[in-house]
């Protein structure tokens, strides 16, 4: 096991953050950690991390105590915090070397591990990092957690404020980080990135709401969604809310995802009833399960 | 090492692409320096003052002659007894009276010595301080002058007296204080400012999971403002010889050494303030409010110590820029070296080590 969390628990003050929160990172898994802001993600990295002591419960990383042996932790795994800390007055190359002295390393030795993702941006080598554009930031975020070849990299919300041609990349790039034996531990608020992820877990209000691979957790969603769509958008979710059956309503792109609490729900009804409420242009589609709808039904 | 060598890099790529923090370092000594000089030459040129000449000889003569000429004093005055003395004090004519004693050139040559005395109006201490000084020096090229060729050394000796303010102990030296300040504040504060920075910025939460430890950063962070501090207190050392020909008495490796122990003490100060302070603001007032004003007030730069209030005079015993400006008082003016200062310095010294140990201690290897 790369990451071992057993029944850990912190709050601040009265709020609290996690509620015995318990799972597993295999090593070399590309693990995710996804969940709206305020779920407790970054306290979480943060224990992991050794910048936090947990209330209760115990943490290993790379087999270390996360108390006890929290050095050695610092040695070997490689920290990409939510926002943007690097030196913003140095350029991307005085970051680089920076983060590789003192880890008692130099930007040669482990280049072809960054390599990938440091090309990208070495034409701007000489530019100071807080003059890069957002995605820039992030790769050379990245390639600083990375510049010393951690067994285990923690990346909290990478690609928050990036735009999703980088967000895409960066998850290949993260793919192909993994192939070289890196554990990654990557948190997200964003339900469509989880695809690459091998396994995930859903993390809401401090809770572990299900952890497995993307897959299995939509396989999970005990119900059939239907994308409905009609002239009004607004008029239609009121209509909805009205319907006596419903189960589940959400607004997703210009559809909105509905499911019927019975096993046996007739599309042509909900047209008749949505019609009686004045709306047009009615269309009842069946759909696929994503991990959002099945985020969403079990936080209901 | 090497470690340590790249985050000292770091820091000095911080200080010189930082404009704000460049100005701080190099602009405001040679503006302080310049203001308080300035104000304080402005003072001592041309000073008024009386004299009672008893023996109207011509010693006496010749250095009334040596007096007038100088630049420093002006428009004498000459009365005739100690009864006008007074007087002209209170109309504010002059700031000094000399008086020299019956038969001055008899005494000087069957006695060897003969007295001049020379009372100041101390109720601006520091122009009686100087202008004390200023006569002091030219009495004693004098009496240098005429021992040239003769072989029993005939003695001057002058008696000064404080008129008004006979209590004065400690005077309003400008070079002392600024230089304490300055040092103050580039170490203290630029330290504090620098490290709250990192927490502001979120890089502290990624040098704490690094290998380097506590002691490693905090020395990697005071390194360069020592080296810092150590070229603003020779600039001002400088200024203050070639420009306003401060006189320098005492050793000036002794000075070296005294300055960079209280370097050393004002940025143990800095970090210490920046372990609790999470904003570059919050550092700011801080240092401000806790440092610069205790050692503006309190600290015997602007007010003598002995005119405090009894419990700010407890209170200005634990600020180390006390025993600092006492102790550059005590080199730079009176020329008195380890002998007479090692109380002194062995205060600095504790009150360093027990800033650095408590900041080393406070200092969080996690964020809470």
């Amino acid at each position: 096991m790369s990451i071992k969390i057993e029944h850990i628990s912190k709050s601040f003050k009265d709020v609290s953050a996690l509620k015995d929160i318990s799972f597993e990172v295999k090593e070399g898994e590309l693990f995710g950690l996804i969940g709206p802001d305020g779920a407790g993600k970054t306290t979480l990295f943060r224990i992991l991390t050794t910048l936090l002591i947990a209330d209760e419960g115990m943490a290993t990383v790379a087999g270390y105590d996360a108390i006890k042996n929290y050095k050695d932790i610092r040695n070997h795994v490689g920290y990409m915090p939510g926002r943007f800390s690097l030196y913003q007055d140095l350029t991307v190359e005085e970051n680089l070397e920076f983060f590789a002295t003192i880890f008692g390393t130099t930007v040669e030795e482990n280049y072809d591990l960054i390599k990938d993702i440091y090309i990208q941006i070495e034409p701007f080598k000489k530019r100071r990092s807080g003059k890069l554009s957002g995605g820039m930031k992030q790769k050379l975020a990245l390639s600083c957690a990375l510049i010393h070849k951690p067994k285990v990299l923690f990346l909290d919300e990478p690609t928050t404020g990036v735009d999703p041609v980088s967000r895409k990349e960066f998850w290949e790039m993260l793919k192909r980080l993994q192939q070289k034996g890196i554990t990654i531990l990557v948190s997200t608020p964003y339900m469509d990135e989880t695809a690459l992820c091998d396994r995930i877990a859903l993390i809401q209000d401090g809770k572990i709401l299900e952890v497995d691979t993307p897959q299995e957790i939509i396989n999970h969603y005990p119900k059939k969604i239907y994308n409905i769509k009609a002239d009004k958008m607004y008029e239609l979710i009121l209509a909805l809310n009205a319907y006596e059956h419903n189960h589940s309503i959400y607004p997703f792109g210009e559809y909105v995802h509905y499911t019927d609490k019975r096993g046996d729900f007739n599309p042509t009804e909900l047209i008749q009833f949505l019609e009686g409420k004045g709306l047009k242009n009615i269309s009842i589609q069946p759909t696929e399960t994503t991990i959002e709808d099945t985020f969403m039904e079990l936080a209901r | 090492m090497k470690r340590f060598i790249g985050f000292i890099k770091k820091e000095f790529y911080h200080i010189f692409r930082d404009k704000r923090s460049l100005f701080i370092l190099f602009g405001m000594p040679i503006a302080q320096i310049m203001l308080f000089g300035f104000a304080i030459t402005n003072e001592i040129n041309n000073v008024d003052i009386a004299i009672l000449d008893k023996s109207k000889d011509v010693t006496t003569q010749e250095i009334i002659n040596k007096i007038s000429s100088s630049k420093y004093f002006s428009n004498k005055q000459l009365i005739e007894n100690e009864a006008e003395i007074a007087s002209v004090f209170k109309k504010g004519k002059v700031k000094a009276v000399l008086i020299f004693e019956n038969d001055f050139s008899k005494k000087l040559i069957k006695e060897n010595k003969a007295t001049i005395q020379i009372i100041t109006d101390a109720t601006d201490p520091n122009t009686a301080n100087t202008i004390s000084n200023f006569t002091n020096s030219i009495l004693h090229n004098y009496q240098q002058e005429i021992n040239k060729d003769i072989k029993i050394a005939y003695q001057i000796i002058p008696q000064t007296q404080m008129a008004y303010n006979a209590e004065l102990k400690s005077v309003f030296m400008f070079v002392p204080g600024v230089m304490t300040i300055i040092l103050m504040l580039v170490s203290a504060m630029m330290t504090s400012i620098s490290i709250t920075k990192e927490k502001e910025l979120g890089t502290m939460e990624i040098l704490l999971v690094s290998p380097l430890k506590p002691f490693q950063v905090i020395i990697g962070k005071v390194v360069p403002y020592i080296f810092l501090s150590v070229i603003n207190a020779i600039v001002i050392i400088v200024l203050s010889i070639f420009i306003f020909k401060m006189p320098v008495q005492g050793s000036l490796i002794m000075l070296g050494a005294e300055s960079i122990l209280f370097i050393i003490n004002a940025l143990s100060l800095g970090i210490l303030i920046s372990t609790f302070s999470e904003t570059q603001q919050t550092a700011m007032l801080v240092s401000f409010m806790g440092l610069l004003l205790p050692v503006m007030l309190l600290s015997g730069f602007i007010f003598p110590i002995s005119s405090l209030p009894n419990i700010l005079q407890i209170i200005s015993t634990i600020i180390p820029a006390t025993w600092y400006i006492i102790i550059l008082k005590g080199i730079m003016l009176k020329g008195v070296g380890l002998a007479i200062l090692w109380k002194e310095t062995l205060i600095l010294l504790g009150m360093t080590v027990f800033f650095m140990a408590l900041s080393i201690k406070k200092y969080k290897i996690r964020l809470e």
